[in-house]
């Protein structure tokens, strides 16, 4: 199946939760050194529900549309549940097979996500395995 | 340049001999990162593994003599396709990068010492950037870089500024990776003897292209890659000055690099085999060796041509396209190489689609980022051309280019 399908196109040129939030109780940034793409995070957490999510950057149709897809899936849910989403989600979320360099272009979203979640910077993420 | 053995190339026959091609609408144009092999040179590995595959050097029976003399006769074919004065300055190595970290650790061990100054170019590929690096953060030296205009040319005028007496290497590439940029080597090499430093020269995009003749560039040492070549993968070489090979000390220790071993001392063999420790990539060697005939009797002159045409061919072409940012000097001023971004399309997706059009390109930074930093890009595509590539390739990479646009700006208009 070719990877340049509506879906993607839909979210890549409209992405979902664009932009940045004023006040967010959790902010992350990163990016993938082998292409550049950048990409950072916005939560607003009411104890553990995510009750606003926004994402800006640069990048890929893979990266930012897998970033738009992810922003809609974790809206209302728990950290705890954003602390168990693996590779396999973004994966499924996509939902066409992808190379391995694309594969870190659909997963910098996640990475980021991850790492905003935990507090910690440079989450290793799934990427590599 | 060379152009003594110009004659046209049968494109081709010289297709028919890579089973790649069959599938004729494919359109390989990334051999900057590796080109595609040809039979003739899987034919010559496979004889080794299938009739005489054995150990090289002590083998007291037929087929591991049979073996050293293939090994060693590819090494004469590419001291004869650099003009080497002796085959003894050949080494063969894994790669480029393993060449010049050869040269960064053996010879910058010993000449390279606190407040030297190493000159390199920001063309520089990571493999001639990253190992200088490092020795500069062993030994407290400077890194100095030459800059290069907004054509992509290099500054050259800057030298004279930078070097020094303090200047005791300068590292270069003969062509850069990214924007194909034919760099003037025999003046920079030139000034760098003349101020009392030694020249590294990256060959990597250049011997696979066009004539280089090292006595008559006076380099002090120069590396290439078989595999950019029509060779193998996992089979490089390193050139060097024979009085500068025999002073310097080996890189990797073991077997084959050795006169005589005793406990706790041991005395080492003559060059090159003091930097080929172990076994070596045998049956590659063989390739490389196979795929230096090859290049030859196309003709490199041949080469060069049929890549200046495609690659004006390329430019007149690509500048049709809307929106469409070229990097780098004209083609006269360069190789087969021609890096450029479409406005509102991340050079990954350009690959991307193109891949769906049967259009193999590169996206990326190229193990180039200094230079990416300097043109103020994330990432640029990159089309790369070799002695297979057509005509009709590059149509289809334009064509291909058009089908990206209506994909991803349809609906911004």
């Amino acid at each position: 199946m070719n990877i340049y399908q509506e879906e993607l196109l839909d979210h890549y040129e409209n992405p979902s939760n664009y932009g940045t939030l004023p006040e967010p109780d959790i902010s992350h940034e990163e990016d993938n050194p082998l292409c550049g793409d950048k990409i950072r995070m916005d939560l607003l957490v009411d104890g553990d529900t995510i009750k606003e999510v926004r994402f800006c950057g640069h990048g890929c149709t893979i990266s930012l549309a897998a970033a738009s897809m992810l922003t809609e899936k974790i809206q209302g849910k728990s950290l705890e549940e954003v602390k168990q989403l693996t590779r396999d989600d973004i994966m499924d979320m996509i939902g066409i097979p992808l190379g391995p360099v694309r594969v870190k272009c659909a997963l910098l979203a996640l990475k980021v996500l991850k790492a905003g979640a935990y507090g910690i910077k440079g989450w290793p993420g799934e990427e590599d395995e | 340049m060379n152009t003594s053995d110009y004659r046209p190339l049968d494109v081709q026959a010289i297709r028919e001999d890579f089973p790649i091609f069959t599938d004729s609408s494919f359109a390989y144009l990334d051999s900057a990162a590796s080109t595609q092999t040809p039979r003739p040179v899987v034919e010559a590995m496979d004889a080794y593994y299938d009739t005489y595959r054995s150990n090289i050097h002590r083998g007291i029976y037929r087929i591991s003599e049979e073996a050293t003399d293939q090994y060693e006769k590819a090494r004469q074919k590419v001291a004869q396709l650099i003009n080497a004065q002796r085959t003894s300055q050949v080494v063969f190595t894994r790669n480029t990068t393993e060449s010049i970290n050869l040269v960064a650790y053996s010879w910058g061990s010993m000449n390279i010492h606190q407040g030297d100054e190493i000159i390199l170019t920001v063309l520089e590929h990571h493999s001639n950037l990253v190992p200088w690096q490092m020795l500069a953060q062993r030994t407290g030296a400077t890194l100095r870089f030459l800059e290069i205009t907004e054509q992509g040319l290099l500054d050259f005028t800057q030298l004279h500024d930078i070097l020094s007496e303090k200047t005791k290497l300068i590292a270069i590439t003969h062509v850069s990776n990214v924007l194909g940029t034919i760099n003037p080597i025999q003046s920079v090499i030139d000034a760098a003897h003349a101020a009392g430093a030694k020249v590294m020269v990256d060959a990597a995009q250049s011997v696979p292209h066009f004539h280089v003749d090292v006595q008559q560039l006076d380099c002090d040492f120069l590396a290439f890659s078989g595999h950019k070549m029509c060779g193998p993968t996992g089979v490089g070489v390193l050139y060097g000055k024979l009085e500068l090979l025999e002073e310097m000390p080996p890189f990797l220790g073991g077997g084959s690099m050795i006169r005589s071993v005793d406990r706790d001392i041991s005395t080492y063999a003559d060059v090159p085999a003091k930097f080929e420790a172990g076994t070596p990539s045998i049956a590659e060697a063989i390739g490389l060796g196979r795929a230096v005939d090859y290049i030859t009797q196309a003709g490199l002159a041949s080469i060069h041509v049929h890549e200046q045409e495609l690659l004006k061919h390329a430019h007149q072409q690509l500048q049709d396209i809307e929106g469409i940012t070229i990097y780098g000097p004209e083609p006269h001023q360069k190789a087969g190489v021609i890096s450029f971004n479409l406005d509102g399309i991340h050079p990954h997706d350009v690959a991307g689609i193109l891949d769906t059009y049967n259009v193999a390109i590169r996206a990326g930074h190229h193990c180039a980022q200094p230079l990416m930093k300097k043109f103020d890009v994330i990432a640029t595509a990159r089309a790369s051309f070799y002695l297979y590539n057509t005509i009709e390739d590059i149509d289809r990479l334009c064509d291909g280019l058009r089908y990206a646009q209506t994909i991803m700006i349809r609906r911004n208009k």
